[in-house]
This record gives C-alpha cells, sequence and structure tokens, in this order.
C-alpha cells in the first residue's frame, strides 16, 4: 500500500494525542490550572492536528460532514462521530479543570473511554481489510491501542508505566511483525483464483492492460517499501522501545526525558510507514507484483 | 445509505467468455466513450500526450499466460471491470454513503455528489474495480452503463452496457444473472461459469466463462515404432534430386 504522509501523520499523532487524553481522563488527582491548560493543549494538538492531516488524504475535503453519517456500517465513519466525541467530551473536562479547577470524574472517564475506542475505530479502518491479509487480523487494533497507551503515558509523564510499557509494546510489535508475515503466506488469494485460469496451469501475467501506471498500481501497489522493510523494522524498535527505555532508566533529566519522546514519536513514525508500505493489497496479482 | 440490501429483485452483471475474448480492449474504448460523455464526471487523463499519462478507466483488459503441465503455454485476456457483488465490501466502508447498491437492479453506483474521495472503497475491492478520477477527485466505477440499458431514446439493440454493445467478438454478454432462465444464466449453466477470487466472500455477480479445452496433437498408437516405415529412402524425383545433390556436395 502506498504510504500517504497525510495518513501516517493522522496515525501517528491523533493516536498519541488520543492516548494522551485518554491518560488525562483516566488520572484520578488530573493536573488543574497552568499545567493542566498545557498538557490538553499538546494532547489537543497532536489528537487535533492528526485528524486534520487526513483531510489532506481526500479528493473532496470541503465534504467531509457528510462522513458522519454512515455510522452504521463504516468504521472510518465511526472514528469520525467518536473522535468528535471524545474531543467534545475531553474539552468540557479541560475546560472545568483548566479555569474552574474542577475535577468532573465521570467527564474524564467518559472522553477516556471515547478516546480509546476513537483510537480502536481508526485501526479497524486498516484490519477490516480483508483484501490486505497484513492488516485482516488482531495486530492492527491491538498495536495502534498499545502505541496510543505508551505514547500516552509517555507525554503525561508516568514514567514508571512507560518503563513497564515499552518492554511489552516492543515484544507485541515483534510478535505481530511474525503474525503478519504468516498472515500474508497463508493468503487463500492467489493469482489462480484472481483469474480463475488455475486449472489450466500455472498462471503468470503476459501483459498489463497499458504501458504506464494507474491509480490502482500508485495506491495499492508500492513495492519499495519491502526492500528495506527488516532494516526499517530494527531501526524503529530501537527508536520506540530501545532508546527510550535506556534514556528513562538513567537519573531523571528533563533533557533525556524530552529525548526519550523525540525518540519514541521518530520510531512510531518508521513503523506506521512500514505497515503501509510492507502492506501487500490483492490487486497486485492482477498485475503480476 | 451504505448498508447492503438483503435482496434485490435482479442480479444485472456480465459473463465474459475468456475463450472468445481477443484481447482487442474495444471494450475499453467504448466504454471511456461512453463514460466520459455520459452520466456522471467525465473519466479524465491527466498528462495524456506527454511521458506519464495516466486516466481514469473503467474497464481494463489484462493477458495471462497460462503454462499446463504439457504443451506449448497458452494465452488468454481477461476483461475486467466491477463485478456488482452481493456482498459488495465497497459499499460498507463508504463513510457518506455515496456508496450504494440498488435494490431493483443489484447494481452498485456512486453517487459522485456525495463522494468525498478518500479512496477507502477502492481498498477494500479486491479486484481493483475502482479508481479514482484524477481531475474531479472522485471515486469512479462502472455503472453497467445504467444510461443505456433503461433509456428509451436508444434504438432497443443499443439498451445494452457499451462494452457488451462494441464487443466484435461476442465476448461480453448482459442480463439478469438471478434468473435461471435468463440467457446469461444458462450460458453460465452451461459453461461452467466461475466468480474471480471466491475466497475473498464478496459474492461477485459477473461470472468468467473459463476457456475450453485447447485441441491436443493426436495420440500416437503404442505399435507404432515397430511399424514398417513407410520410405526409408526418398524415390521418383525427390530420390533423383537427392542422389545428384549428393554427388555433388
Amino acid at each position: 500500500m502506498h504510504p500517504a504522509p497525510s495518513i501516517i501523520i493522522f496515525t501517528v499523532l491523533s493516536g498519541m494525542g488520543f492516548g494522551m487524553l485518554a491518560f488525562l481522563g483516566f488520572d484520578i488527582d488530573a493536573p488543574t490550572g497552568w499545567a493542566a491548560f498545557w498538557f490538553f493543549l499538546i494532547a489537543f494538538a497532536l489528537a487535533v492536528g492528526g485528524l486534520l492531516s487526513s483531510t489532506f488524504h481526500l479528493g473532496r475535503p470541503e465534504r467531509f460532514l457528510k462522513a458522519f453519517s454512515q455510522w452504521r456500517s463504516s468504521w472510518l465513519s465511526r472514528e469520525g462521530v467518536l473522535a468528535v466525541a471524545a474531543l467534545l467530551t475531553m474539552g468540557l473536562y479541560a475546560f472545568l479543570l483548566v479555569f474552574f479547577e474542577t475535577q468532573v470524574s465521570f467527564l474524564g472517564f467518559l472522553g477516556g473511554g471515547l478516546s480509546l475506542v476513537t483510537v480502536f475505530a481508526t485501526s479497524m479502518i486498516y484490519a477490516q481489510m480483508k483484501t490486505v491479509p497484513r492488516w485482516h487480523n488482531w495486530t492492527a487494533p491491538v498495536m495502534f491501542l498499545a502505541f496510543a497507551l505508551t505514547g500516552g503515558a509517555l507525554l503525561t509523564g508516568n514514567v514508571w508505566l512507560v518503563k513497564i510499557l515499552l518492554p511489552i509494546l516492543a515484544i507485541l510489535q515483534v510478535i505481530s511483525w511474525f503474525d503478519q508475515d504468516r498472515h500474508e503466506a497463508s493468503s487463500e488469494t492467489n493469482i489462480e483464483t484472481a483469474t480463475g485460469l488455475g486449472d489450466i496451469g500455472t498462471v503468470r501475467s503476459f501483459e498489463a492492460p497499458h504501458t504506464g501506471d494507474n491509480y490502482l498500481t500508485r495506491e495499492m501497489v508500492f513495492r519499495i517499501g519491502r526492500k528495506h522493510a527488516l532494516t526499517l523494522k530494527v531501526i524503529s524498535i530501537v527508536l520506540f522501545a530501545v532508546l527510550p527505555l535506556v534514556l528513562l532508566l538513567l537519573p531523571f533529566h528533563h533533557m533525556l526525558a524530552i529525548l526519550a519522546v523525540l525518540s519514541h514519536l521518530a520510531g512510531v513514525f518508521i513503523q506506521r510507514w512500514v505497515f503501509f508500505a510492507e502492506a501487500r493489497h490483492v490487486v497486485g496479482l492482477y498485475y503480476g507484483r | 445509505m451504505t448498508t447492503l440490501p438483503t435482496h434485490t429483485e435482479k442480479s444485472l452483471g456480465l459473463v465474459i467468455d475468456l475463450d472468445t475474448c481477443v484481447g482487442c480492449h474495444a471494450c475499453v474504448t467504448a466504454c471511456k466513450g461512453w463514460n466520459t460523455e455520459n452520466y456522471g464526471a467525465p473519466l479524465a487523463d491527466t498528462d495524456a500526450y506527454g511521458a506519464n499519462p495516466v486516466g481514469s478507466f473503467l474497464n481494463r483488459v489484462h493477458s495471462y499466460e497460462v503454462q499446463p503441465e504439457t504443451g506449448p503455454a497458452q494465452l488468454y485476456h481477461m476483461p475486467k471491470s466491477c463485478l456488482h457483488c452481493a456482498d459488495a465490501p465497497c459499499v460498507t466502508v463508504c463513510p457518506t454513503g455515496a456508496s450504494y447498491k440498488r435494490v431493483e437492479d443489484g447494481i452498485v453506483l456512486v453517487n459522485e455528489s456525495d463522494c468525498i474521495g478518500c479512496g477507502l472503497c477502492a481498498w477494500a475491492c479486491p479486484y481493483g474495480a475502482r479508481e479514482m478520477d484524477p481531475s474531479e477527485g472522485v471515486m469512479k466505477k462502472c455503472t453497467l452503463c445504467v444510461d443505456r440499458i433503461y433509456n428509451e431514446n436508444l434504438p432497443e439493440e443499443d439498451r445494452q452496457p457499451a462494452c457488451v454493445r462494441t464487443c466484435p467478438a461476442g465476448a461480453r454478454h448482459f442480463g439478469d444473472l438471478s434468473d435461471p432462465e435468463s440467457d446469461v444464466s444458462k450460458l453460465v449453466a452451461d459453461r461452467g461459469g466461475i466468480e474471480l477470487m471466491p475466497e475473498q466472500g464478496t459474492a461477485p455477480v459477473n461470472r468468467y466463462l473459463p476457456p475450453r479445452p485447447r485441441d491436443k496433437a493426436p495420440e500416437m498408437d503404442v505399435l507404432a515404432p515397430f511399424l514398417e516405415p513407410v520410405a526409408e529412402e526418398p524415390t521418383g524425383f525427390l530420390g533423383w534430386l537427392d542422389r545428384t545433390l549428393s554427388k555433388v556436395s
């Protein structure tokens, strides 16, 4: 799949932002006043910034309001509805904390829950795609939520929790990469079922319908990513888990914490790039690649 | 609404004969022509005369080489367009309700004024039947020429999809595949028509007729090697030529 920058920025930033909102919502002793202001500013900037980035992927962004209508059937629509519900609830919760130093725990729990469900809905946009065997399994929801929680814990300064979450995240990631390989290898769809010509013999694409590219080959038959996938996976896991963990295990210093956040963020960006670039869509079979 | 209807009154679709298709791409051209000039946004091309021309098409013809266990490879041409699936995954993923399947005839359509161009339906389709228009930013797909098949301004013989009407080989057939008595259903039953990627669970309406078995070289009798050769040495004129040329060389 084509790793569109707008979608990578969207899933990384909004995942981290909603993870942060979840921690702020579930915090029984949440910050108030100016401290709360800065925390919520960062969380909202990430969540809303990510959502805005996603609109750059649209052919007709001016019609985005229509996307809230089909929540009964569409995960993309559900994600939009849930995101708005989470942001409004957390907005009210934050308003009361910042300006009235009042914590309404009910709002926090509701908003925090909605934030996590929003991340789940984002992951289901990918996990529902039967056409992409690498995505159509448990790994997308679990990893999207694990990244949101780890990023949220890191940005809200829950250092002891981050030290537990980072190794768990790394282990889950390695398992999910192997399991994604297995799902792709065991896919029942191949060029024989795609063409229905498998009964006669071995099928090979002889000639594409046209000499150039088209929307399908640009959007869904992206091949460069698979070449360096392993190297990128190692770099990403070092950046999002190993290096932050080492930095946080050193005697605490704010500069080290900021470096840990930046390293984690860079690692997640690479992880997400691989998530898209490595995924094969079955339509590639028709094009023999 | 992007939930799928539980039942459609008809299942209009195409039956494509892989045995007959000669790969001339006339259906591609006819489709592009009709659908650029009629219903919906025109099918745009960008950089049409430049180094990297890209355009949206609703129908494309692939060619495949099939190598049987014995004998020479065989070449087949495979036109591919929307298969108007009964369980169309492209419809349910749509966030705006632009994508829908019609109850009256089962045609899967896009309401272009509701489409936000998110491209998710193209991701959900295993067949590559949907393409984003490079100029309009909305999703384009085969309409089964919905503006021809019911169009009373056209002579009756033209009330079928442009690709079917134009096919010079008669490889494309159009009809109601939910009616077992229709010509297309009989054709599918006779020739053992198949679904593409049945394991994807999309329940496509369109069917492909598999190629008929190719002619094989006649079987040799097991006793043939023991038969007396008919002519060991050439005789007559060829014999004289053989002897004369052998003397010269």
